[in-house]
């Protein structure tokens, strides 16, 4: 009997813990591989890759698995690492994996041009920060969890300063590394409640605890505050706008993609299988949150004018309606509507895992531009397509994906999400059905916002002409990068094509969190996840009737009429005089949106003096939130740590007496 | 199925086909209300013939993208164009794509259009693309908000059940579709660059959005953007007699209804766009920034309108 056991392969479990011990070997070969540029961007990263596809396997193995458990001999003494797979960690696996593939295979050229010692490092943390990400979605106590969170945290960390000489990057890691770490203590606050005094940090203890309402909400407030701080909610949201564009592109994808997407595993593992009540206000509080972070991201995207800033503000936004979502759920879910619940959160997760291909994607393509101009700053892009046709194409797809336009991923997500908005009147609630439904308003601005901010990034970087001389030397991005980017890509278009399979593959996490599936009435083709006569989208018919008319227009106008063709300089409305600088710039391209969102933002103009020799213009669009909100607690902990300088001498008896009155202290305190 | 299809095939190319004649329609009749003498109805077939045979010409660095950004905007066109019911209401393809996907079909091509606009990189078309972005990002929320309001009445987001509910199931007024019309009219008349958010027949370059993103293009790439201009022109109106003066259109295999729908849908059209160029003859274009205070209006009708629905409706 022991025989045959042993010969079983392993579970799921065991073959993810594998991989996450081989990205720590690997993490640790690249460092023994310091004089070998090429053996790091050729061997390290391409086996960097494999091990997220096998991670991506593990995952959709996992998902139709029965729950696989480890207890792993390291850790605490008495607090082994507890680590479960489950479906919500598998989920979360595949989506890691299936981005981290992409983006790694990437990764395995963009690198090249680094040198070899910052690039052995580099491969260090890298593999550190994906194994760390695993180990999250694994951990199975606090411990671990907490653990595998920080890993994440500082690699992440050290990622983002890989250009650490340049003091702003520098300014933006150390934000980066504080917001994390507020979050990180407000997590360990969270597990503290959430094993309700019985001194046990596994999370099974903590699934069998009995919360009163009250601990409960503040276990929630604190997870949501944790998680929110990582994920990048308003208000924690200021860190994500300064430091995911000065990590290096790859590490930017993962961080937008991947990383983002732990805090919202987190935030679904505490709310629905940590916790074991779930009260109605929690979502309305989640739902109003997604809301207003959607609108404050991607207004603030729309007036950005470096391209990795723009993106950046784009996943606030997007973390935004994936909270959102969250929270409707929750409201769908305490109020006892299990299939509107399952509807909701598949329509979550399906966002989340689409955001991790098309962010992503786009990161991954702002890497290649910046690798061929040197320059972040759209206005001295343009006309990118003619130089780096392969980067262009394939970024289209991932700006119109997050667009939300159909037939591609983005629109799945939305469609569903708007639908589950359109269900809210079946809420038992007095004032909520009323409201929700204008709520999907806020959703619908948000997505055509984000057109608007696609159409900017896209149309500034790669269309038109360029705006600088020397973007006529651009060159194509490398083999390895097209691949990744080719990568993405498809995942953008299959996610799109094919949501009926998707969601049901989707069923047994949606089934573990609420409970309850989807009705099962869609066929391969047609998508009804409520039914045909409610709802339904079918993204192949739609693909093959608008590819089918192109194809026999452009026929028809061939054969009937002729396809001659003469090229000749732009018409522009007969002006003489055109150049590159006359096209829209970013900021111009912006402006509506700052005009009409003024109020939000802290705007900054310069113009210079009509009679001045040298003129200067400057113009920002500022995050008011910091000098509302963060400003004021900076000033005062600068006090603060100003006052407690007092005590600072630099003379050792002052020190000694500190002690002695400490000791002091602490012995009447203790003995009393 | 098989007639369903053939219907299905007849009412998109009858689309198609007769898109031109709306707005040959509304152009004669403004002309009329505005003391000209007017084109015959037929000019805007002449116009795209005249497009079809000239030798396109294209700027030296335009990319494909700009070449083959027509063909995706007609292509989105038709496609919105066959899932609208005109006259019969079992369409197959209308499982394809519900209103929600409808408003996505738009979007892409006014993305594509956007684009293409950009991609010459001279100064209008970037103008152009900038202000059609931000009338349409106004607009969409907007034009989701009347929709809902209908699929709230109706349970469902797919234009055939709607129709049918309001249409055929029950005879009743619903106070809520009041305002949801004058929404829709309102976005409707923005998102099909007419006055008072643009003006179809103006090339100043201070006022013009629509006409600022296609100054580029000519020959056979032109005739397809008009063509799927008047193609939008007419889903629109389609879709606002689908939703808000659905009788007649014909029921679920019910083919002996057709003539009469047919005849229903040519007077309701005839109909509305003399309305249409009546109020563009009595409206003023607006400045740029007063077209959000313009779609802000619309917004707030629709919201009023799904209010008024649960107040009074549920």
């Amino acid at each position: 009997m022991m025989e045959t056991l042993s010969l079983l392969p392993p579970e799921p479990v065991q073959w993810a813990w594998g991989v996450v011990l081989f990205w720590l070997a690997l993490g640790f070969a690249a460092l023994l591989l310091q004089g070998s540029q090429r053996l790091l961007t050729r061997l390290v990263f391409p086996l960097g890759a494999l091990g997220a596809l096998a991670i991506a396997g593990v995952g959709i193995a996992a998902m139709l698995l029965p729950v696989s458990t480890v207890v792993l001999p390291i850790g605490l003494p008495d607090l082994p690492f507890h680590l479960r797979l489950d479906a919500l960690s598998a989920f979360f696996m595949v989506l890691l994996g299936g981005a981290a593939f992409g983006v790694t295979v990437y990764a395995s050229g963009y690198f090249r041009s680094m040198a070899a010692g910052p690039l052995a490092l580099l491969a260090m943390w890298y593999h550190l920060f994906l194994a760390g990400m695993v180990t999250v979605l694994l951990a199975d106590d606090a411990y671990a969890f907490m653990v595998a969170w920080e890993v994440m945290a500082l690699s992440s960390y050290f990622l983002v300063t890989t250009d650490h000489k340049i003091p702003d990057i520098r300014r933006a890691g150390f934000l980066y590394l504080l917001i994390a770490h507020v979050g990180a203590v407000s997590l360990l606050l969270t597990f503290g409640v959430l094993q309700g005094g019985q001194g046990d940090y596994t999370f099974d203890t903590m699934r069998l605890a009995e919360m009163t309402p009250f601990w409960a909400s503040v276990a929630y407030l604190l997870a949501l505050f944790g998680f929110g701080a990582k994920a990048g909610l308003v208000p924690m949201h200021v860190w994500l706008p300064e430091a995911h564009p000065a990590a290096p592109s790859p590490v930017s994808a993962l961080m937008s993609g991947v990383m983002l997407k732990t805090a919202i595993y987190g935030l679904l593992r505490v709310t629905f299988d940590l916790l074991n009540i779930q009260i109605g206000w929690w979502g309305t509080l989640a739902l109003a949150l997604g809301l207003i972070t959607a609108l404050y991201g991607v207004i603030f995207a729309a007036v950005q004018s470096d391209m990795k800033r723009l993106l950046a503000w784009s996943s606030i936004e997007n973390i935004g309606v994936i909270i959102a979502a969250f929270g409707l759920t929750l409201i769908f879910y305490t109020d006892g509507k299990g299939a509107l619940a399952a509807l909701t959160l598949t329509a979550m997760l399906y966002h989340a895992l689409n955001h991790a291909f098309f962010k992503g994607l786009l990161f991954v393509g702002t890497g290649s531009v910046l690798h061929a101009t040197g320059v972040r700053h759209m206005g001295y892009l343009g006309g990118l397509m003619r130089f780096m046709p392969w980067t262009a194409w394939l970024t289209l797809i991932g700006a119109l994906a997050i667009a939300g336009l159909p037939p591609l991923n983005g629109f799945v997500s939305e469609w569903l999400l708007l639908q589950a908005f359109l269900l809210t009147p079946g809420l038992t609630q007095p004032y909520l059905n009323m409201v929700i439904p204008v709520a999907a308003a806020m959703v619908a601005l948000a997505a055509a916002l984000s057109a608007y901010v696609m159409v900017k990034f896209y149309g500034v970087v790669f269309l038109g002409q360029p705006r600088d001389p020397a973007l006529h030397q651009a060159h194509e991005a490398s083999w390895p990068e097209r691949l990744g980017m080719l990568w993405l890509a498809a995942g953008c278009i299959l996610l799109g094509l094919f949501p009926t399979q998707v969601i049901v593959w989707l069923e047994p996490v949606v089934l573990m969190l609420t409970g309850q599936t989807l009705p099962s009435g869609s066929s391969w083709l047609l998508l009804t996840p409520v039914s045909a006569e409610r709802a339904s989208y079918a993204p192949l018919i739609f693909f093959a009737v608008v590819l089918g008319v192109v194809l026999l227009t452009v026929l028809w106008a061939r054969r009937v009429y002729h396809g001659r063709v003469r090229r000749s300089d732009p018409w522009d409305c007969g002006y003489p005089e055109q150049n590159a600088r006359m096209q829209d710039s970013a900021e111009g391209f912006g402006q509506p949106i700052r005009q009409i969102f003024e109020i939000f933002m802290k705007v900054e103009r310069e113009t210079p003096d009509p009679f001045s020799r040298t003129p200067r213009y400057h113009g920002a669009s500022l995050d008011k939130i910091w000098f509302i909100l963060y400003a004021p607690i900076a000033r005062v902990a600068g006090w603060l740590s100003e006052q407690a300088g007092r005590l600072q001498h630099g003379r050792i008896q002052w020190y000694l007496i500190y002690s002695f009155v400490t000791l002091i202290f602490l012995l009447v305190f203790t003995t009393r | 199925m098989s007639t369903g299809i053939l219907l299905q095939l007849a009412q998109t190319l009858l689309a198609i086909l007769l898109a031109p004649l709306l707005m040959g329609w509304v152009n004669q009749c403004r002309a009329w209300l505005q003391g000209r003498s007017a084109p015959p109805i037929t000019q805007p077939y002449r116009t795209l013939r005249k497009l079809f045979n000239k030798d396109a010409v294209i700027a030296h660095h335009a990319s494909p993208l700009f070449r083959y950004a027509p063909y995706m905007i007609f292509a989105c066109m038709a496609l919105a164009a066959g899932i609208v019911p005109t006259i019969a209401n079992d369409l197959p393809f209308s499982p394809a794509a519900d209103v929600i996907a409808l408003v996505g079909i738009f979007a892409l091509a006014r993305v594509f259009l956007a684009l293409a606009a950009m991609d010459v990189g001279t100064a209008f078309g970037s103008l152009g693309a900038r202000r059609e972005m931000l009338v349409s990002f106004l607009a969409e929320p907007a034009l989701l908000m009347v929709f809902f309001t209908a699929s709230l009445i109706s349970h469902s987001t797919e234009l055939p059940t709607i129709v049918e509910t309001l249409a055929h199931r029950e005879f009743a007024i619903y106070p809520s579709l009041a305002f949801a019309a004058v929404a829709f009219w309102m976005i409707s008349v923005a998102e099909n660059a007419r006055i008072p958010v643009d003006n179809p027949s103006t090339h100043l370059e201070l006022t013009m959005i629509h006409e600022a993103m296609i100054l580029e293009y000519s020959a056979r790439h032109l005739a397809l953007i008009e063509w799927a201009v008047a193609l939008k022109l007419f889903t629109y109106s389609a879709l606002g007699i689908a939703l808000f003066l659905p009788w007649g259109i014909a029921a679920q295999g019910n083919l002996a209804a057709l003539p009469l729908a047919l005849l229903a849908m040519v007077v309701k059209l005839l109909l509305g766009g003399a309305l249409l160029a009546f109020i563009e003859t009595i409206s003023a274009k607006v400045r740029l920034f007063r077209a959000p205070e313009f779609l802000g209006t619309a917004f707030l009708l629709a919201v009023l309108g799904m209010l008024i629905h649960f107040m009074l409706e549920v």
